[in-house]
């Protein structure tokens, strides 16, 4: 191809040069460039920097809008980071790529053997290619998954592989992504934000597409899933929960493909069978993708301490009636020490080397290997030998040997524990660097050393692989840096054809372009937290709309001991709030915990839902924290409604209207019908103080209608005839029992034999009777009682629908 | 020698569990040279609705019981007859301790019995620097160039001297590195420390869970333990003499007046009962061994 260099020398890039002994992707080894960037960088360098700025801008706020974030280990376990994006992409020739994937197809294809031998024949051990004591020190090595054939016949079907450039321009893989690989997700996230930043049609038009990597991968799933021979099994993703650090890849995963988000408590095994707990009682899976380690799957057989597993899991695998996505134990092979055996294993298995060679490793267990990394320490990076990380992403206690006589002692007292690697220098690659505090406009492009992740599937064709999508970029010059966790960021890849790219998407070939999910799967767990996400938003509401009113009176009384402010504070401090404090703690606890409820069913509503209860969350924690008493207070209050309906609407808009809305909705009605019950309680009482039958309308936000209805001024008959017992005002309970009827009714089991079930039964007498009583019954004793039902058709919802 | 033997476990839970399933390691296995099964009984109230023996990595029988309904309570009921066959003894063919990391670097082996498995920390055994320490000083103390066995017989010894038999000190969740501290414990205990001493030193070792005859023959000293199911260890001694059996509580060989039931790298493999319920709370046991011998 015919390097279309720019015609003049961009200025942009004159801060950027070749590190000398390093190898880069911009500028060949002449200090050329390559020839495959050159239609990027053309277009870049005209870019003013302002609009440069604004262009990264825009791919920041579409990662913010989509609510994408990576947590951060620390104190808080759901402190929550933006995605770091790094906003130039690495761009690869498609004729380099391809050469990239074969050789990885092929390393597959051989982590795939070496599994397959270590939980089977054992061939490599006896015949001394891997050490036994290596394996069998392996936490990773799962002594009851040995001798279990893998449901479909493979062990491994996602995996990912880091892999960087070395000084002389070939590729290494520094490390085998099998366990439960992440990024992948991420990586369709990064090409969105690009596609904000560099929305051109061209070069877009060269670069291939990322979308249709899944799509023959899904297809693999279902098929496995049924592979145990229960043709009704689905394919669902394994999550350890939203604490994890990669949880919003699996809720995003999980939306994008389809599948149900499980934890462990979802699931439980019945005759050897995994099940997910459903609202219809339990449904068969044939397919876990697993995000969380095999040691955790299950607690009685693989790890007695966990708390996320399912009891069982293990057994449902030896029977073959369940698909891993990998294997339990696959992550034997993602050990550091592996790399210095897999070179001659590839000879002994395939009789070739390897096609793409892994980063030079010596295991110090032998006594030759550790007199070689003791001999050469200053040029390794010496760590565990045991664990899954990268050479670069070295724990505390390791690092680029040669620490003096420390080191010696440290390799001959813990050799076996141990690997050296070569500290190879990776390229580096275009960053825009601003030093901290610096706006984005005034960055630089600066060489910064990366890695790609590589993301494959098998497929009925083969190994599949992702085209582009993820690269790891250091920070400074500092390949030591390069972890996520240590302030490293992500790029895009472009991997770039000489032709124009053909569309890609996610309609799987032949057959029907597309196919509706069955209904009715819904996981009891989620079920749970959609039932009280309706409660809390609910609750949280009245409890706003109560503090408002109370600082609007305060406001225009100016007088504490008022007998209807007295009388509204007590009511309130009812709901375990406290009006002193203007914006009180127990309502920040209360959106805290409509917000958690909401972040563990992130898979079920819009990111515009989501986004909205975040920006209510942070308004009322942050924003609105210090206000002060009377007007500034009941001003904020107004603010907080609004932003909370902003939430309730676009839930209510959007929603599909199945099972999950079902139970949001039967949250939310019960919650309210009781707190209506709870006001007239409290405030239409016969002796309540003057103002209170305003305050009871006021706060049931039905103001407008009790002047049209009635036009008289309020007495108790008109509040309790508006409140309670007005089938067409939203804000009465009859019109919330309605709901609740009519949504208990569209629910599974919802009749057993001609019969109702026993919800049905409970909330069918409150409607009928509250449909024809007479306005003087609606005693104190009667609201109490009827507060008493709607505890008990809460714990009815409970025993029928959410365990 | 044959022994019946009858164990009885109760448990009670606190709250109502929605589904339970548990994981049983209770029934003996026959052992080449060692012992033989005879007969056996176990019984499960309330009836599970899924019951099935297999058998573990390392060659221990599983009871799995699974039940579909909630249970409040579980009682357990074990019948055995067990003939314990008279191990040859032999002349010490161990290697020499500083010769036995050589001698494993070339066991090829990840076989059920083979000795790497039981050389490094193991989830309830992990690294406890000052048992390593304490190991080390009985062997150098001792002086000269102890063979393996030798080696694991002084640290038995050490051991016993050095830790006080006590069945209130401590608790099934206690670890060795506590147990150690306060010099005291149960034979879990014991049998904990002792392998973390014998892995400090390179040996193998791992964990035996069975029984202990009630009574003694006449003329010896009752043992301790023998109120309930007993653990020991075993420590592998090279490739002639192989795995070899010692009761750090008792300060014996386990010989004659022992059935194995379990062996594992430490407890967890070869617990007794391990339980899954879904539910919160905590729950109550009562234990009740017996073992003697057949009368003829």
């Amino acid at each position: 191809m015919p390097a279309a260099r720019p015609a003049k020398e961009p200025d942009l890039f004159s801060d950027y040069h070749r590190i000398p002994g390093v190898a880069d992707e911009l500028f060949d080894a002449e200090g050329r460039m390559r020839p495959v960037w050159a239609r990027f960088v053309e277009r870049f360098a005209r870019l003013a920097p302002a609009e440069i700025a604004a262009r990264f801008e825009r791919g920041n706020q579409y990662l913010r809008d989509a609510g994408v974030f990576y947590r951060q280990y620390s104190g808080d376990p759901l402190a929550e980071r933006d995605w770091p994006l790094s906003h130039i992409p690495v761009v690869l020739h498609d004729s380099e790529w391809e050469q990239i994937c074969t050789g990885l197809a092929e390393r597959a294809d051989l982590l795939e053997q070496v599994v397959a031998d270590l939980y089977g024949e054992g061939r490599l051990v006896r015949e001394g290619h891997l050490p036994a004591s290596l394996i069998a020190a392996s936490p990773q090595w799962l002594r009851p998954m040995v001798g279990i054939e893998p449901a479909g016949g493979h062990h491994l079907h996602f995996l990912a592989f880091e892999i960087g450039r070395s000084p002389d321009g070939s590729w290494l893989v520094l490390g085998d992504r099998v366990q439960a690989p992440s990024g992948a997700g991420f990586a369709l996230e990064n090409r969105m934000a690009t596609g904000r930043i560099f929305p051109e049609r061209f070069p877009r038009a060269y670069i291939h597409r990322l979308a249709g990597f899944f799509a023959d991968f899904r297809a693999q799933m279902k098929a496995l899933a049924k592979a145990g021979g229960d043709m009704e099994a689905r394919a669902a993703i394994l999550t350890p929960g939203p604490s994890n650090d990669t949880y919003y890849e699996h809720t995003y995963i999980a939306r994008y493909l389809g599948l149900m988000l499980l934890e462990g408590e979802d699931l439980l095994v019945e005759n050897g069978e995994l099940k997910v707990r459903t609202i219809e009682g339990p449904q068969p899976i044939g397919l876990l993708w697993r995000r969380i380690d095999a040691a955790f799957a299950d607690p009685l057989e693989l790890h007695s301490g966990s708390q996320i597993g399912t009891p069982g899991l293990v057994e449902t695998v030896r029977r073959g009636n369940l698909a891993m996505v990998n294997a339990l134990g696959a992550g034997v092979v993602e050990m550091r020490a592996m790399m210095a055996f897999l070179p001659r294993i590839s000879e002994v298995l395939t009789g070739k080397p390897l096609a793409l060679s892994n980063i030079a490793t010596w295991w110090c267990g032998g006594a030759a290997e550790r007199d070689y990394v003791k001999k050469h320490a200053g040029e390794m990076l010496i760590g565990p030998a045991l664990s899954p990380d990268l050479p670069y992403d070295i724990e505390t206690g390791a690092g680029l040997g040669g620490q003096g006589g420390d080191t010696e002692a440290w390799i001959d007292a813990e050799g076996p524990s141990l690997v050296g690697q070569e500290a190879v220098a990776l390229s580096t690659t275009p960053a825009w660097v601003t030093e901290p505090g610096q706006p984005l406009v005034e960055g630089r492009i600066l060489p910064r050393p990366m890695t790609i992740r590589v993301f494959a599937a098998r497929t009925a064709e083969g190994w599949r692989f992702m085209k582009g999508g993820y690269a790891r970029i250091g920070k400074a010059g500092d390949a030591s840096a390069l972890g996520m966790q240590k302030g490293g960021s992500v790029a895009d890849v472009w991997i770039v054809s000489d032709r124009l790219v053909p569309k890609v998407t996610l309609t799987p070939k032949g057959e029907a372009s597309f196919q509706r999910l069955a209904h009715g799967v819904l996981p009891s767990r989620s079920a749970d937290n959609l039932f009280w996400l309706g409660r809390y938003v609910e609750r949280t509401e009245d409890a706003i709309r109560l503090i408002r009113a109370y600082h609007l009176r305060l406001a225009a009384t100016d007088n504490p001991a008022d007998p209807l402010l007295r009388r509204l504070r007590a009511f309130i401090s009812g709901y375990g709030i406290d009006v002193a404090q203007p914006m009180p703690e127990a309502l920040l606890d209360r959106i805290g915990a409509a917000r958690a409820c909401a972040a563990k069913v992130r898979d079920r509503f819009s990111t515009d839902g989501w986004a909205a209860l975040v920006d209510l969350h942070r308004t009322a924690s942050v924003t609105l924290r210090d206000i002060e008493a009377g007007d500034d207070a009941a001003r904020a209050m107004f603010v907080l409604v609004r932003k909370m309906t902003a939430f309730s609407g676009l839930v209510q808009d959007n929603m599909y209207r199945f099972q999950g809305w079902r139970f949001l909705s039967l949250g939310r009605a019960l919650e309210r019908a009781d707190g209506l019950t709870a006001l007239l309680h409290g405030l239409a009482e016969p002796g309540a103080p003057e103002g209170a039958l305003d305050l009871a309308v006021e706060v049931a936000d039905s103001v407008i209608t009790h002047r049209r209805r009635y036009a008289v001024e309020t007495s108790r008959d008109t509040v309790v005839d508006l409140l309670a017992l007005d089938a067409d005002n939203p804000r009465s309970i009859l019109f919330q029992l309605r709901v609740m009827r009519e949504q208990a009714a569209a629910l599974p089991g919802a009749e057993d034999n001609g019969r109702l079930a026993a919800l049905s039964r409970a909330i069918l007498p409150l409607e009928t009777r509250l449909s024809v009583v007479d306005i003087e019954d609606i005693t104190a004793k009667r609201l109490l009682s009827m507060r008493g039902a709607f505890g008990d058709i809460s714990d009815l919802i409970t025993d029928a629908y959410l365990r | 020698m044959i022994y019946d033997i009858s164990l009885a476990i109760d448990y009670e839970y606190a709250a109502v569990s929605d589904r339970a399933r548990t994981l049983m390691r209770l029934l003996p296995s026959d052992l080449s040279g060692e012992q033989r099964v005879l007969d056996t009984a176990l019984t499960i109230t309330p009836r599970p609705d899924e019951r099935r023996e297999e058998r573990d990595f390392f060659g221990n029988c599983t009871t799995t019981a699974v039940w579909h309904g909630p249970i409040d309570a579980l009682h357990l009921v074990l019948k055995l007859r067990v003939e314990r066959l008279t191990p040859p003894g032999s002349a010490d063919l161990s290697p020499l301790l500083a010769d036995l990391p050589s001698t494993l670097d070339g066991v090829r082996d990840l076989g059920p019995c083979a000795p790497h498995h039981f050389r490094g920390p193991s989830a309830r055994v992990p690294l406890i620097p000052a048992i390593s320490r304490f190991a080390q000083a009985v062997i150098t103390k001792a002086g000269g160039t102890p063979t393996t066995r030798q080696a694991i017989e002084l640290l038995g010894h050490a051991l016993h001297e050095e830790m006080r038999f006590d069945a209130e000190a401590t608790s099934v969740e206690t670890g060795p590195e506590q147990a150690f501290e306060q010099r005291s414990g149960v034979c879990q205990d014991f049998a904990h420390i002792m392998i973390a001493g014998l892995r400090a030193l390179g040996i193998p070792a791992g964990y035996v869970s069975g029984f202990l005859r009630t009574n003694p023959p006449p003329g010896q000293p009752r043992l301790e333990g023998v109120d309930a199911m007993h653990a020991w260890v075993c420590a592998w001694a090279g490739p002639v003499t192989g795995w070899i059996e010692f009761d750090p509580t008792n300060d014996q060989p386990a010989g004659q007046d022992y059935v194995t039931v379990a062996r594992g790298r430490d407890y967890l493999d070869a617990a007794p009962v391990l339980g899954a319920m879904r539910s919160a709370g905590g729950q109550a046991s009562r234990h009740a061994v017996d073992m003697v011998p057949l009368e003829d």
